[in-house]
């Protein structure tokens, strides 16, 4: 009986002892507890976020650019792709077979489409084909009771209207690849686009705008179950050029299957009206994204369908540098306009002969007609009495030697060469200059190299008064214009080259005069040039030159030219480089002609006459 | 609150009337108070519907209730005297499935009753603690305290142990390993003769570890490590963190558990359910629902310190212990603290077996309280 005593009181004495036990353990539970919703609340309720918060990116509009009158150069289409959302349809083949019925798959897009099918859950929409037309779009929308699970979804892909006319303009957009700088969230974005070169480069930013974006609540298996927030972006900005889509695509269509480049700019502004270089590319298809193949083509194609010719390779300017020679001796008072020297077709520095192109000579010449026949024994003479140096400050205030700054495309600085460039360009004895030199840099030819977009800023400020003027895609406005500075070249030797390059279009014997026009007594001038690209032998002399287009392409000359119009009032500067083209009076000067006589017709501020 | 009828020592056997007017009426609002939350939450769980858990939950409760009432309304002699008789019925069911399992009908751990499932081992739970309360009410102190007499109470626990831990269920094995050493220490077994077992058992965790399944390796280094595989095994107990953290002290409110009705949280209407209760009602519900644990286990605990019957004092020791051990190793199982192991949590979780087992055991548990001034014979 006592130790049955005894045990009850164990068991009393041991189960409040349990009790005790179990009551504590379920302190340790209320202290978890209190650890992990009160102390570590915060961090849980992040993580709690993260997981049920999706945010997306949405794509804002790319801005338009548009030319000076208001023409849409590049814009954004609809896309339309098809889609099919497998647990939308009982029965994923037969939708996919009732599809095919009404547009085919190929063997491979089929594949596809099931392979990306059994990787994503069932309620993610599966692409089967994109960029439908709307033909398609609505065959799909009439046969919509055949195709549970099919939906269409668009999207926006840049377009050129205009297609290869403007791409060395324009550019193009493709998507980011790894080397592209990626300082904003959509570039993250598969299938974003950004602007890859021309002015979608130049502006990208301006032109994207802002991406919005939209918090969606999703559940475990990703699927959205309501919208948050949703916050719209910014729309790209629209973009206006002061190109004028009539007289681009006149300049483009005059130099046809020619490989070259074509600019026409205002005189005052230095707005760019049109700046074309050929062959081209249709910057559409760029979009759509080539093959491997394609590309490779384009970039070993040697005419250089990439490569904008205005602006990115230079080239000797030949005959169309007399100019700057002619000014600069002017300007040096080493010849007056008065001045006459006798063209013999050929003259010698030491026992070295210089020979004019026209071989039989022109007689005695002063500086305007020496420009209006592009006399070379003429500019011999003249370059040697005025020297490299002075030449190359005249250039230099034209513009020719360094880069315009136009931003679309890698450009070239081209050369004006002196003293001192040769040099720093050559060690030793070799670094001095030759008056030899001198004397090829009288015609344009030798070390001297330009783009034509420094061509045509050259003539421009030749012809508008004497003002610094650049070229720009940018249009500003007269009343926020800037003053320019002036070259500061008395007006009496600019008359005189105007004069001179008057001649060449429409004096009888001038080397363009083929090219002339009279619109309503509006006239044009300009100045030739043709430039070898392989040097003339002496056994080649000897035997009579090998006609130009004789010689394989490769080997035949450019031709130039450069010219402006009205000749009484200028407004329109051009510069035309046509590659291997052959004579810069038969090739060059009747593209600069009829871009010129169009710019007129065109011309806003002159009242219709017609 | 209320009035109860004094029995009398002489009158050992009370009337219908009498046994219910001595039911412990504020338990069983504790109990009904405890199973509303758990239908409340099944309701938020099917995102604000009574289907298809919240009204099967509430069907169930409401036969749990009639179960508890016939047991609580039973005189506590017959408990002593079925006590073996059912423990043997237990084993056999537990060999019936087990059998069943091997011979390649599918390991399942139950027999289907058509109406419901009936699960061997919750029986067990309960007719090892009948055994065992109505062993030690016939042995004395000495028998206790020897090695001896702790031989077939030992056998007891095991034998069926073993067939539940083939199953394979381990939490429920343990479960009943607990609970029967949770008897042996209120007995009186000394505590050094627990500490032996523990180092025996921490000596045997390496050889064991080979008996484990992978999928019980798994458990436990994913509770050792969760972020080991945080969309696998870790996944779990990952989700059901944040979901209890992001309800912070005041909770995201009823229907707004983003972890819960968004399926991050796995499991949230069944072994999970204490998470999805936290992180809508926050730190403030949770620890209403610790508190109405502990008030139910400590009213058992009074119970069973006032029943004059060693049998009764042992089987509802037995019995809250073993529903203690239900509620802390689902709520420390979804807290992190221990692996997961499929316990759910006792009157809340979704499921049949558990609500009928553990209201039987609170019917018991009455029954002792109503029964307290029975004198038991050996």
């Amino acid at each position: 009986m006592n130790r049955d005593n005894d045990k009850g009181k164990v068991l009393i004495k041991r189960s409040l002892i349990l009790g005790l036990g179990e009551f504590l353990m379920f302190m340790v539970i209320i202290a978890r507890l209190y650890y992990l919703q009160v102390y570590q609340a915060d961090r849980y309720q992040t993580l709690a976020d993260e997981n049920r918060i999706s945010t997306r990116l949405l794509i804002p509009p790319r801005g338009v650019i548009y030319d000076r009158n208001q023409v849409i150069l590049a814009s954004n289409q609809q896309n339309f792709q098809a889609s099919i959302v497998a647990e939308q349809t009982t029965n994923v083949q037969e939708t996919l077979d009732a599809f095919k019925k009404i547009m085919p798959l190929s063997e491979a897009e089929e594949e596809r489409i099931k392979k990306d099918l059994r990787k994503n859950r069932s309620f993610v929409p599966i692409k089967i084909k994109d960029n439908l037309t709307w033909e398609e779009v609505s065959k799909i929308q009439l046969n919509a009771p055949d195709l549970p699970g099919i939906i269409i979804d668009e999207g926006l892909t840049r377009y050129y209207p205009f297609g290869e006319e403007l791409f060395h303009v324009l550019g193009y957009v493709s998507s980011v690849s790894s080397n592209d700088v990626k300082d904003d969230p959509l570039l993250e974005i598969p299938g974003f686009k950004i602007g890859k070169s021309g002015i979608e480069k130049l502006y990208e930013k301006k032109l994207r705008g802002r991406g919005g974006t939209l918090k969606l609540e999703v559940n475990a298996y990703g699927r959205i179950m309501k919208e948050i927030e949703k916050n719209e972006g910014v729309l790209g900005e629209r973009v206006d050029l002061t190109i004028d889509e009539r007289l681009q695509k006149k300049a483009y269509e005059l130099l046809g299957e020619e490989s070259g480049g074509v600019v026409l700019i205002d005189v005052h502004t230095g707005e760019i009206l049109a700046l074309a270089s050929t062959p081209s590319y249709d910057p559409n298809r760029l979009v759509q994204g080539v093959s491997n193949k394609e590309w490779r083509e384009l970039t070993s194609n040697e005419r250089r369908p990439l490569t904008n010719k205005v602006l990115s390779e230079h080239y000797s300017p030949g005959s169309t540098f007399k100019m700057v020679v002619a000014l600069a001796a002017l300007e040096a008072g080493v010849i007056r306009p008065e001045t006459r020297f006798f063209c013999a077709g050929k003259m010698f520095l030491g026992d070295h002969a210089f020979h004019c192109w026209k071989h039989s000579g022109h007689g005695y010449l002063d500086v305007v007609q020496a420009l209006q026949h592009s006399c070379d024994i003429y500019f011999y003479e003249t370059a040697q009495k005025v020297g490299i140096e002075k030449i190359a400050e005249m250039a230099r205030r034209l513009g020719l030697g360094k880069e315009i700054g136009l931003g679309i495309a890698q450009e070239s600085p081209g050369l004006i060469p002196d003293k001192a460039w040769k040099k720093r360009r050559f060690r030793g004895a070799r670094g001095f200059w030759q008056q030899g030199e001198t004397l090829i840099s009288g015609i344009g030819q030798g070390y001297i190299l330009t783009t034509p977009l420094q061509l045509v800023t050259m003539t421009a400020r030749l012809v508008n008064g004497g003002y610094e003027v650049t070229p720009t895609f940018t249009k500003v406005e007269a009343t926020e214009r800037k003053p320019l500075d002036k070259i500061k070249i008395s007006s009496t030797y600019l008359d005189l080259i105007k004069e001179g390059m008057f001649s060449v279009v429409n004096v009888p014997g001038g080397t363009a005069y083929g090219s002339r026009f009279n619109y309503n007594g509006q006239m044009m001038g300009g100045k030739t040039g043709t430039t070898q690209v392989k040097r003339i032998t002496m056994k080649e002399r000897q035997s009579g030159i090998i006609k130009d287009k004789d010689l394989p392409w490769r080997l035949r000359s450019h031709a130039l030219f450069v010219g402006y119009a009205p000749h009484d009032n200028p407004k329109y500067a051009v510069a035309v480089l046509v590659e291997h083209g052959g004579g810069g009076s038969s090739v060059a000067a009747p593209i600069a002609s009829k871009l010129l006589q169009e710019a007129v017709k065109l011309d806003p501020t002159k009242k219709s006459v017609d | 609150m209320y009035k109860y009828y004094e029995t009398s020592f002489k009158n050992q056997s009370l009337s219908l009337k009498e046994k219910f007017f001595n039911l412990s009426f504020s338990y069983i609002l504790f109990i009904v108070m405890l199973a509303s939350i758990g239908i409340v939450v099944l309701y938020s769980a099917a995102n604000g519907s009574w289907k298809p858990w919240a009204i099967n939950q509430l069907i169930r409760f409401a036969m749990g209730c009639g179960v508890m009432m016939v047991f609580a309304l039973t005189d506590i002699r017959f408990f002593m005297k079925i006590a073996y008789p059912f423990y043997f019925v237990a084993l056999l069911l537990l060999i019936y499935v087990e059998v069943r399992g091997s011979i390649g009908m599918g390991a399942q751990r139950w027999i289907d009753l058509k109406f419901f499932n009936l699960q061997p081992s919750e029986l067990m739970k309960i007719a090892l603690v009948m055994v065992l309360a109505k062993y030690f009410h016939s042995s004395s102190l000495q028998s206790i305290e020897s090695t001896r007499g702790l031989l077939i109470p030992i056998m007891l626990t095991l034998f069926p142990a073993f067939l539940v831990m083939t199953q394979p269920d381990l939490g429920t094995a343990l479960m009943l390993i607990m609970s029967a050493g949770a008897i042996f220490f209120a007995v009186g077994v000394q505590v050094w003769k627990f500490v032996v077992v523990m180092l025996g058992g921490a000596l045997m965790i390496p050889f064991a570890w080979h008996f484990l399944h992978d999928y019980q390796k798994n458990r436990v280094l994913t509770f050792l490590d969760p972020e080991r595989d945080p969309l696998g095994a870790g996944y779990h107990i990952i989700q059901s963190k944040i979901a209890l953290g992001s309800g912070g002290v005041f909770g995201k409110g009823f229907l707004k558990g983003t972890q819960s009705h968004l399926n991050f949280l796995p499991e949230k209407h069944t072994d999970f359910i204490f998470t999805m209760l936290s992180e809508e009602f926050g730190m403030i519900g949770a620890v209403f629902v610790v508190l109405i644990n502990i008030l139910i286990i400590a009213y058992s605990f009074g119970f069973a310190l006032r029943s004059t019957s060693y049998f009764g004092k042992l089987l509802a020791i037995g019995l809250a212990t073993n529903f203690f051990l239900y509620v802390f190793i689902n709520m420390a199982m979804v807290l992190g603290l221990i692996p997961v192991v499929g316990i759910p949590l006792a009157l809340i979780s979704y499921g049949g077996t558990v609500i009928l087992s553990v209201m039987a055991s609170f019917g018991m548990i009455l029954s002792v309280w109503i029964n307290r001034n029975v004198n038991i014979g050996k």
